[in-house]
């Protein structure tokens, strides 16, 4: 195919990023792909935030009885290292910056389904947080992301409400961007592009938006009656005037945990077009994964339970609950069998985005197993509210989903900002990430199997020596995280200038220029081929 | 263009005209001491209202299957919140230790 | 008949939509997905609602007769007629009667609104914080169970009011689309907005059909 500089010189050429300029033409865009871009600036700044609170901790961790801050101030970092890590970052990120950029491109049509939606849903966002830095800057909050009544309600002196009302605005944005989604891929798909040739990704999306659109608005009702409990002091969560503490959790929970895989999912989606490209092969049993994730969807609501196994819970409920816990696992299982099915006999590259997909296999493997120690009734009694927790749903979050929106930013950079990053600065940042996370959270499973408890601002000496690789870890994992950061940036000015398709991979995005124009495809796409139809690709005969 | 379905009017007062009765019904029978079936007849009740105005007013009788699809997935995910945390609730004080193994080991105490 | 935008009707077709019924089908479908969240909201209060029914029932029956029946019975079919209008509004855009037939739909829909919006609010509310039934603000009933008839009235206005928050929206989206409808933006090929928001409404009645038993009719009253 020959190439035509001029065509892809993005200087030249009209695409969504030149065709108008100034601030208003940003901020009232509506425009999916400008937004994803608003969305990533928005939670780059709040990542940035909450690495900061970690940084502190881990800092204060180094000695047992460490100096850095007082006990009433950690309590206040580990809040808001989780509330913003979770609201804030991991749960928007793939899905607004990678879902809102890619779902119209992979299913072939111009915008979502309600693009002045799509921009509400960022400045709710934007409102959400400016709530919740208002709480970080004047005083913090020390409940912990999970606010447990009565010392949410009732006792803490901190800046609930603040911290709450953020939250309760910006579950909001999920709404509205999960129904966009589920709207958009229902109605939305070019001709062709049935159900069952739909990237994985899109799966992972709908499944995603399933979640987000009947979870999100119970976790605003409790956020809501937490809010009026604190304000109002009526008493719905108070046992003194026969309130139960332990609904606040049931409700706050039935989100909470199907939250998690709001942050996974994606991640997931993510991963089977890495794995997929990057071996040059179709996905392994590809309905087996689309299924699985709607059945990740779906039982990770009945699993909630297992965040209450020692806090008065019945026992009963709590069979029901581990058992169910240890269902969930089965269809991450079978994603997990599905991408190594379609690792053997592939054309492999180790480029930075399968770097990072690989990563994620290895390392949400183990995050995932170590639930299932978790799930089950007897051993959670000794691990629940150790460290073990700690590192077990970081080895998800980071090691999963943080890898996977690392692996999909750099894959479709240059679908993005029509430029190429250098590749080994980005393979040398996967390796430097991978090392330094596994350095900073293998030894926190150690820890709590050891009995050190979670959120604690000082600990027994003998805990000492994990505690220093812990944090060496974390120094190695900030440094990796940093190195992207710059090269990315500088990549949108110097970076070599990218084709439409610099990986040669299947997929609608990929056959539109770099950058996409505003309307996305010159003319609609008819969708005739099986997705991920590596074999018809002609430069791939005969293992070359 | 596909004809949209226009229900005709009477149907809409016919709808309106049950929706009436059952109103009073509920009303009235909430005057009759029947013990639980008061709260089980206000259920059913109100659930045959839902089901005449989800059916007709917002035309998911004339709906694609996509809409109840919708409609029965919400309803569905809302009987796991009340049933499961319900359960949990009212089974917390089963205990699970047989009350012949003495007062030292059960749980039985006040709930 | 063509489908695309025209000269009377500048601008109705969305640029990234094919056609406008495939505009109109993922309208209702935003609707309705947008009610399932709705569901799940109120769910959360009626979760809990429910598991202090289970728990305190006699509390709650003594709180639910301090309430009127008959203004929960009346406000019952004021929002039943309200539906019946908001259905018929939609009905005459879609058979093209003319707008003014819309618009007077329309208007008696929220009439009926604020109808049901001064019951509760005069005559409900405010009756209730004269006797001190307000928890939070002045609660002083000296019965048995108070803590529990406490508990009943905090589920009371949190449900009630949250529903009223949803209709005064909806009056408000109503008196949005009168005003286009005098604009003569409806038609018989264009009542995407209409539909969507009778839906909506007919949503805020489907919520007080089951809030009326709920918090009205609990236990027999005599």
């Amino acid at each position: 195919m020959s190439v035509d500089v001029a065509e892809l010189s993005s200087r030249s050429r009209v695409h969504y990023l030149n065709e108008s300029y100034g601030l208003k033409s940003w901020l009232l865009t509506t425009d999916h792909k400008r937004i994803a871009l608003l969305y990533l600036f928005s939670i780059t700044f709040m990542f940035l935030v909450g690495a900061g609170a970690a940084a502190l901790m881990r800092i204060q961790l180094l000695e047992p009885y460490g100096a850095i801050v007082q006990p009433e101030t950690y309590n206040k970092l580990f809040s808001i290292h989780g509330i913003i890590m979770v609201f804030f970052f991991l749960i928007p990120s793939i899905p607004a910056v990678l879902g809102n950029f890619l779902v119209p491109l992979m299913i072939g049509a111009k915008d979502v389904a309600f693009p002045k939606l799509n921009l509400l849903s960022w400045y709710i966002y934007v409102i959400g947080s400016l709530f919740t830095l208002y709480c970080v800057i004047f005083g913090g909050v020390d409940t912990g992301w999970t606010f447990y009544t009565p010392f949410s309600s009732t006792y803490s002196n901190t800046h609930v409400l603040a911290a709450a009302l953020g939250i309760f605005i910006t579950g909001f944005s999920s709404i509205l961007t999960g129904l966009n989604f589920i709207v958009t891929i229902h109605r939305m798909r070019a001709p062709g592009m049935t159900w069952f040739r739909l990237p994985l990704f899109i799966w992972s999306m709908y499944a995603t938006s399933i979640i987000f659109v009947l979870g999100t608005p119970v976790l605003a009702i409790t956020l809501f009656l937490l809010t009026l409990e604190r304000v109002l002091h009526v008493g719905i969560f108070d046992p003194a005037v026969g309130g139960d503490p332990l609904l606040f959790q049931h409700l706050f929970w039935f989100y909470s945990h199907p939250a998690v895989y709001i942050m996974v999912l994606p991640a997931m989606g993510v991963v089977s077009e890495l794995i997929a490209a990057y071996s040059r092969k179709r996905i392994y049993g590809y309905p087996f994964v689309a299924f699985s994730s709607l059945a990740i969807a779906f039982i990770s609501f009945l699993v909630w339970g297992h965040h209450m196994f020692v806090s008065g819970q019945s026992i009963y409920a709590g069979l029901v609950f581990s058992l169910m816990s240890f269902l969930v696992a089965i269809p991450s299982a079978i994603k997990v069998f599905n991408w190594t099915a379609t690792l053997y006999k592939g054309s492999i590259s180790y480029d930075a985005p399968m770097l990072y997909a690989l990563g994620f296999i290895g390392l949400f493997t183990m995050g995932g197993l170590t639930g299932l120690f978790l799930a089950s009734l007897a051993t959670d009694v000794h691990l629940n509210g150790t460290y073990f927790i700690v590192a077990h749903f970081h080895y998800i979050m980071v090691g999963g989903s943080v890898m996977g929106f690392m692996g999909g930013i750099h894959f479709w950079w240059p679908k993005i900002t029509g430029r190429l990053y250098p590749d080994k600065w980005a393979r040398l940042a996967a390796l430097i990430i991978f090392a330094g996370f596994n350095l900073t959270f293998f030894p926190q499973f150690m820890l709590g199997y050891l009995g050190m408890p979670r959120r604690y601002a000082v600990y027994p000496a003998q805990f000492q020596v994990l505690n220093v690789m812990s944090t060496a870890g974390a120094t190695i994992l900030g440094i990796g995280y940093l190195i992207p950061l710059i090269y990315l940036i500088w990549s949108i000015r110097y970076g070599p200038v990218a084709g439409p398709n610099p990986w040669r991979a299947k997929g609608l995005e990929w056959r539109t220029p770099s950058p996409p124009p505003k309307e996305n495809f010159e003319e609609t796409p008819i969708v005739t081929e099986e997705a991920y139809a590596y074999a018809s690709m002609p430069a791939e005969k005969s293992g070359a | 263009m596909k004809a949209r379905h226009i229900v005709p009017v009477r149907i809409y007062v016919g709808v309106f005209a049950a929706l009436i009765v059952l109103a009073a019904l509920t009303t009235g029978l909430a005057y009759v001491h029947m013990g639980i079936w008061n709260t089980v007849a206000a259920l059913t009740i109100a659930i045959a209202k839902m089901l005449l105005v989800a059916l007709f007013f917002m035309h998911m009788r004339y709906d694609k299957g996509l809409t109840r699809v919708v409609i029965i997935a919400s309803l569905m995910w809302l009987a796991i919140l009340i049933v499961f945390t319900a359960s949990d609730e009212f089974t917390r004080h089963w205990s699970p230790i047989p009350s012949n193994w003495g007062p030292a080991i059960s749980m039985q105490q006040k709930q | 008949m063509p489908e695309i935008a025209t000269n009377d009707h500048p601008g109705i077709l969305e640029p990234h939509f094919e056609s406008l019924e495939a505009q109109h089908d993922a309208r209702k479908m935003g609707m309705w997905v947008f009610l399932a969240t709705e569901v799940m909201f109120f769910g959360g209060l009626l979760t809990a609602y429910t598991l202090y029914r289970g728990l305190y029932f006699s509390g709650f029956a003594q709180g639910s007769h301090l309430l009127e029946v008959k203004w929960g019975a009346l406000n019952t079919g004021v929002l039943i007629l309200s539906s019946l209008t908001m259905a018929l509004a939609v009905r005459s855009a879609q058979v093209g009667k003319s707008k003014l037939v819309t618009i007077g739909f329309l208007g008696i829909t929220m009439l009926l609104g604020a109808m049901f919006l001064a019951i509760k609010f005069v005559l409900e509310w405010h009756h209730d914080y004269v006797e001190h039934l307000v928890p939070g603000i002045s609660f002083g009933y000296a019965g048995p169970h108070a803590a529990h008839v406490q508990l009943f009235f905090c589920f009371y206005f949190f449900l009630t009011g949250l529903h009223a928050l949803h209709l005064i929206i909806g009056i408000g989206i109503l008196l949005v689309l009168s005003v286009m409808a005098w604009r003569g933006r409806f038609s018989s090929q264009y009542y995407s907005s209409l539909e969507v928001a009778g839906l909506y409404w007919h949503f805020v009645d489907i919520i007080w059909i089951f809030l009326f038993p709920l918090l009205y009719l609990i236990g027999g009253r005599s």
